[in-house]
Parts: C-alpha cells; sequence; structure tokens
C-alpha cells in the first residue's frame, strides 16, 4: 500500500489542455475520489497516475518515488476499466490469474491466489465459466479480482460502476467500500456520479475543465464548497445563488441584500465592493412570513419525505427543501429566510469562496 | 418468436420476402456454380467429348485428362508399342491405346509448388506486415497518419498491370525475375495494401482498455500486442489472409510476364497445356480442378472466422 503524491501535474493533447497544474496527496490506505462533469480531465488524471498517458509537466509519486516517466507495469498498480476489459479468450480464472502470469508467478501459488481472492469477491461459484457470459456485476467483480490478486500498491479505478444499472450499482458501491475497508489499499475512483463519490469516499477532489477546484472530504465538500463550480455541482438540487454587490469587512456578520441585512457566518477576509454571490443550500432555507426574501411559489416536486418548493423571486428561481407535510399552492407568496451559520459567499469573478467562520471547522489541505 | 408474431413485425421479413430472398440467393449460386460444374465435368471427358457438339452432359468418365496432366507422352509406331513389356500403370495403358508411350512427368506438379510457396508465402508476408502497420495506425498518433493510409491505399487504385513493364526492367536488373522470392514480394506488396486497411478496420474495433489493462499488469505494449490482442484480431486475420491469399494464387497478368522456367505458377502454366491436335481441354479442366483445392480447403478451414469476418463492424452486439 502507498501514499499517492500528484504535484502540479499537466497534460495537453495538441491544442487542448486536459488537466492544468493538478495537485493533491491521497495518503496510504485512503479512498478519494476525482468528481467532475465529462471531460474534465478526472479520467486522464487517473491514467496518468497509471503510467497509460504521460504527463506534460509535473510529477507523480507513489511513497515518495518519483515514478512520473516510468512503464505502467513498473508501477505496480492496478486498474479497473469502465468496461471491464475482461480478456474475452479467456475463462474467469485465467484473466483473474492473468496478472499473476505476466510477473511469472508459478501455477499453484498463482491458483491459490485466483480462489482467495475470488472466495473475497464471492465470485468462487463463477471461476471455470467464460466472461462472455457473465451479468454485468459479475463481470466487474471478476475485473475486481483481477485488481485484487496482485496487491498492489493501489487501486485505480475509472466509472467501474458506469456500465452497471441503478439497482446493482447501489450494491456495488457499498461492496466496493466494504473491499475497501478490509483491504485497506489506497484508491482512487473516477466518477461523474456525486452520489457515488458521496457514498464511497474518505476524501473528494472535485475538477472541472482540468483544474482540481477542491480536495476535502465530502461532508467538507458540502457544506463549505471551495468554489461556485463546486457549490453547483455537487448537491442536488444545486446551491442556491443569490447575486448582489457590496463589499466586506474582516470580521463583518452580515451583507446588505437589497434592503435588509443578512447574516452571515463572520467574514475572516475583506473583500473590496465588487460582484458577490450569496448561496444557500436549499435545506437550509427556512419558510417564514417575516422572511429577508420574498416570491411566490411556482411549482413543487414530491420527493417522499422532503419536497423541492421552487420559488420565483427578484433573485430568479430559489429551490428550498420542505417537510412534505407542508402545503404549497401555486402562486402563493411566501417569504423565505436562510440559516445564518451555513452560509457561503463567493466572488462571482473568480468563483472563489470567501473566507468565513464556516470555514473553520473544515479540514485544511 | 413464433411465425404468427413475425409476421406482423415491422422489422422481421415476413416469410414471403424470405422465400423470395432465398430464391435469389439460390438462382445467383447456381448461375456462378454452373463455369464450375462445366470445368470439373470436362476433366473427366476424355479429348473427343470434350470438344463433341452440342456438348455431352453425359458421357463415360475418363481419367485421361488426369494422365495428360502429370505426364508428357510421345507417338510411337504400333509396332514399337507391341514390343514394349505390359503398360505401367494406368495412364500408360490409356497413352497405348492412343498410339503413345508415357515419356515423363509434366511440370504440373512442379508449378503447382511454385504456386503454394508463392500464394502461401506471401500471404503470411502481407498479413504479419498488415497487422502490424494497422496496429501502429490505430493506436499511435502517426505523423501525417491519414495521407500515409491515403499513400497505402492508393496503390490499389491502378491496374497492378500498369506497372508491369517497369517492375520486369527493375527484376531483370537486380536478379529477381523469374524467382519465388521475386513473386512473393511483389504479391506481397499488392497485397499489403488490402491487408493494412482491413486490419486497421478490425483492431479499431478492439477496446484499448484490453491492452493497457494487460501493459498494467506487467507485459510490455510488444507482449501484450502479441497475448492479447492477436487473439481477438483472429477474425479479421483470418479474413484477411482468404482474401490476400486468394488474389495471390489466382494472378496470372505479373506471373506470365515475370515468371517461365524456375518460378512459373499454375495459372501461365495451365492454359497452355498442349495435346495432340490443339488444346487438350481435359487436361486444362483437370488442371484446374485441382488448382481450385488448396483455396477451397483453406476457406473452409476459416469459414467460420470468414463469415464474421465479414460481417464484423457492420454488426455489433
Amino acid at each position: 500500500m502507498a501514499q499517492i503524491k500528484v504535484e502540479a501535474l499537466d497534460k495537453s493533447f495538441g491544442d487542448f489542455h486536459a488537466v492544468k497544474s493538478a495537485s493533491f496527496t491521497v495518503e496510504d490506505g485512503q479512498f478519494l475520489c476525482l468528481l467532475g462533469p465529462s471531460g474534465c480531465g478526472k479520467t486522464t488524471t487517473l491514467r496518468m497516475i497509471a503510467g497509460l498517458e504521460l504527463p506534460t509537466a509535473g510529477t507523480i509519486r507513489l511513497d515518495g518515488e518519483d515514478v512520473t516517466m516510468n512503464r505502467a507495469s513498473a508501477r505496480d498498480i492496478a486498474f479497473v476499466f469502465q468496461l471491464f476489459a475482461l480478456y474475452p479468450h479467456m475463462n474467469v480464472r485465467q484473466n483473474i490469474g492473468f496478472p499473476l502470469k505476466c510477473e511469472g508467478m508459478g501455477a499453484a501459488e498463482r491458483d491459490r491466489r485466483v480462489v482467495e481472492a475470488a472466495r473475497i469477491l464471492r465470485i468462487s461459484h463463477l471461476l471455470d465459466r467464460s466472461v462472455s457470459g457473465l451479468a454485468g456485476g459479475d463481470r466487474q467483480r471478476v475485473a475486481l479480482g483481477r485488481a485484487i490478486v496482485r496487491k498492489p500498491k493501489c487501486f485505480l479505478m475509472d466509472e467501474p460502476l458506469g456500465a452497471l444499472d441503478t439497482e446493482m450499482r447501489e450494491a456495488m458501491i457499498h461492496e466496493l467500500r466494504a473491499l475497501h475497508d478490509r483491504l485497506g489499499a489506497t484508491t482512487v475512483y473516477v466518477t461523474h456520479d456525486q452520489l457515488e463519490a458521496m457514498a464511497m469516499a474518505d476524501r473528494i477532489a472535485v475538477m472541472n475543465n482540468g483544474v482540481v477546484e477542491q480536495v476535502a472530504s465530502p461532508r467538507d465538500i458540502y457544506d463549505r464548497p471551495a468554489s461556485l463550480f463546486v457549490a453547483d455541482f455537487i448537491g442536488s438540487p444545486p446551491m442556491n445563488f443569490l447575486p448582489f454587490r457590496g463589499g466586506l469587512q474582516t470580521g463583518a456578520e452580515a451583507i446588505r441584500l437589497g434592503e435588509r441585512d443578512v447574516a452571515i457566518p463572520p467574514a475572516r477576509e475583506a473583500m473590496a465592493e465588487s460582484e458577490l454571490v450569496l448561496g444557500v443550500r436549499p435545506e437550509h432555507v427556512r419558510f417564514t412570513d417575516r422572511g429577508m426574501v420574498r416570491g411566490e411559489v411556482y411549482g413543487t416536486e414530491y420527493l417522499g419525505t422532503t419536497q423541492i418548493v421552487t420559488v420565483t423571486t427578484s433573485y430568479g428561481a430559489l429551490k428550498a427543501r420542505s417537510p412534505s407535510s407542508r402545503s404549497f399552492r401555486t402562486g402563493e407568496t411566501v417569504g423565505l429566510d436562510f440559516r445564518p451559520d451555513t452560509l457561503s459567499i463567493f466572488d462571482k469573478a473568480s468563483g472563489r469562496a470567501i473566507r468565513t467562520a464556516l470555514h473553520e471547522g473544515a479540514a485544511h489541505g | 418468436m413464433t411465425s404468427a408474431t413475425s409476421a406482423h413485425s415491422v422489422v422481421e421479413p415476413t416469410a414471403t420476402t424470405r422465400r423470395f430472398a432465398g430464391s435469389l440467393v439460390v438462382l445467383y449460386a447456381i448461375i456462378t456454380m454452373i463455369p464450375l460444374v462445366w470445368i470439373m465435368l470436362t476433366a473427366f471427358k476424355s479429348p473427343d467429348d470434350a470438344i463433341s457438339y452440342p456438348p455431352k452432359v453425359l458421357f463415360k468418365p475418363s481419367l485421361e485428362g488426369f494422365c495428360n496432366l502429370f505426364t508428357t507422352r510421345s507417338r510411337q509406331t504400333p509396332e514399337f508399342i507391341r514390343s514394349l513389356g505390359p503398360p505401367q500403370g494406368m495412364c500408360d495403358e490409356i497413352a497405348r491405346s492412343r498410339n503413345m508411350v508415357v515419356a515423363g512427368p509434366s511440370n504440373y506438379v512442379p508449378r503447382f509448388v511454385n504456386s503454394l510457396i508463392i500464394a502461401f508465402g506471401s500471404t503470411v508476408l502481407a498479413v504479419a506486415l498488415g497487422t502490424l502497420s494497422a496496429y501502429g495506425f490505430s493506436r499511435f498518433r502517426v505523423p501525417l497518419k491519414d495521407d500515409l493510409l491515403f499513400f497505402i491505399l492508393s496503390t490499389r487504385m491502378m491496374p497492378p498491370i500498369a506497372v508491369a513493364i517497369p517492375i520486369y526492367l527493375m527484376y531483370r536488373t537486380i536478379g529477381l525475375s523469374d524467382t519465388r522470392l521475386g513473386m512473393i514480394l511483389l504479391y506481397t506488396s499488392v497485397n499489403v495494401s488490402l491487408a493494412v486497411w482491413l486490419l486497421k478496420g478490425f483492431i479499431d474495433e478492439i477496446p484499448r482498455e484490453y491492452e493497457e489493462a494487460a501493459m498494467i499488469d506487467g507485459y510490455t505494449r510488444f507482449q501484450a500486442f502479441v497475448k492479447v490482442v492477436l487473439p481477438q484480431a483472429t477474425t479479421g486475420i483470418a479474413a484477411t489472409a482468404i482474401f490476400c491469399l486468394i488474389f495471390a494464387w489466382n494472378e496470372y497478368a505479373f506471373a506470365v510476364l515475370l515468371t517461365s522456367g524456375n518460378a512459373q505458377t499454375a495459372p501461365p502454366f495451365i492454359p497452355i497445356i498442349i495435346g495432340e491436335g490443339g488444346q487438350d481441354w481435359p487436361a486444362v479442366a483437370a488442371g484446374t480442378t485441382l488448382f481450385l483445392i488448396p483455396i477451397v480447403v483453406f476457406t473452409v478451414l476459416l469459414r467460420k472466422h470468414l463469415l464474421r469476418g465479414i460481417t464484423f463492424g457492420a454488426v455489433r452486439k
């Protein structure tokens, strides 16, 4: 097992700058998700760690050793592909044993390891089957078996659940996390699905347009987004944004939104008068007649225990999460209030979150 | 699906359509088979039956054509023939009935062997080179890739015979004319463009993840190519090999121009088998019939791959 350290990694394909100075560290035994929309550079980053692509600049260290230009086979890592990449001309046993065969391991020892890996993944009964007849989930288990059988320094997974149907994916999320807890292997997992990332990861690195926007625990990513992009990408529905113009003094505890003051977590930095954005999660919007923002109910989405209420205001449509027990009439005028300690403020020009007391609970790094 | 539901299906052909299409295919097969059947029948006719008019469909089968194909004969006086001992073998007997004796073996077998060596040699070479370059074009960022591929294809655009005279002169100068090596190189260069294009299509269809997985698991790229890509490309390789072999096996124009004694292949040899009083049609037909066998065997052996190979890419599960 190993620590993975990625420093100022850059990758260009011709004119296309796929990864821009990406830096993050995956501690030994940690499960890191690279999360972002398609084309954000997350898969390219993973492939560079694997050695399937060579970076244009930057370094990759495995346990302190610079492996940036090493061949993939010399890095002692395992890679799980989205489309499984099981060799169709081999059966399950041969597929799982393939990496050991590459190493030149003897048949007896190899078989022992294959059987053990199959037992861990509960596919012992499939060992002599052809891979082409397997269901999606079993194929992915075989692919995982091929990864764990070698006991590599770390696992790299490129959307391994992307090809599975929803039900199977749910089950595999738990299985993967349980497998990780059991093996304690350093894992980098690429996905565009925030639910997968939230459910499995110790830490999430959110990427956009080749830039790592934030690396933090799922909780910090959700509660303390470092940028407008992260706030918008994470959460369903995403964070509400209320643009306003104003400045901030260090220690300021309120901002001026229209004619009213809105309490915020005390600012920890000063901001000259500029275009700012107030960010508020739908679940932190409260309905109150004396609310600071007023608007008309546009519609509701019923989600079981909660509902999402869309309210048209002078700041645009805001979404609020409310218990389903409460009923709303379309067109009804409502007042909205925000929970002050949860609000985020962003600089509109750079998209960066302005430091407030909100961030003080956040893990640094 | 039962026939009742398929009759109502919009996408499934109806029973009538299927029957119509089936009979068209059978009709086409019969039309294309007629010359082939005619040749095979002629191979077993006597020289007189072969040229009789109207053509005989029913006749007394004879192996004279095959005897004439494999032997050379000389005409002798009946007295001389009577003075000889008993005939040695069936062919001698047939020859003596026509006042001839078998003088020795004909050139058919060496020509046939030349054909085998040249056709299979050039096929192996073309497929090997084609597979490697197709893999390179498919997987690597080759500078001017599209131009190079077009250039390779463009060698097929003129009739090969257009370059026959330059090649003849070149071969004479460098000593390759009338050699098997010369013919192998020539057919390889003609076939390699077809092989590159066909195989590139097949290799493009093989997901890169397979090699990448193998490379992560400890193989070098070349090992991954041999152990992972090649087994999956067998379909394409088989289909390509058949096309290359058919071309090299049947090629006539270059063979006529560039070979004579040593390296002559069967196609230029067969039509000039002369018997007494002109073309020996049963011998020509016998030579042609035997000449068909290797390619039929090869195609039958690879037919499973061939069928999948031709539809590969168009229909994917």
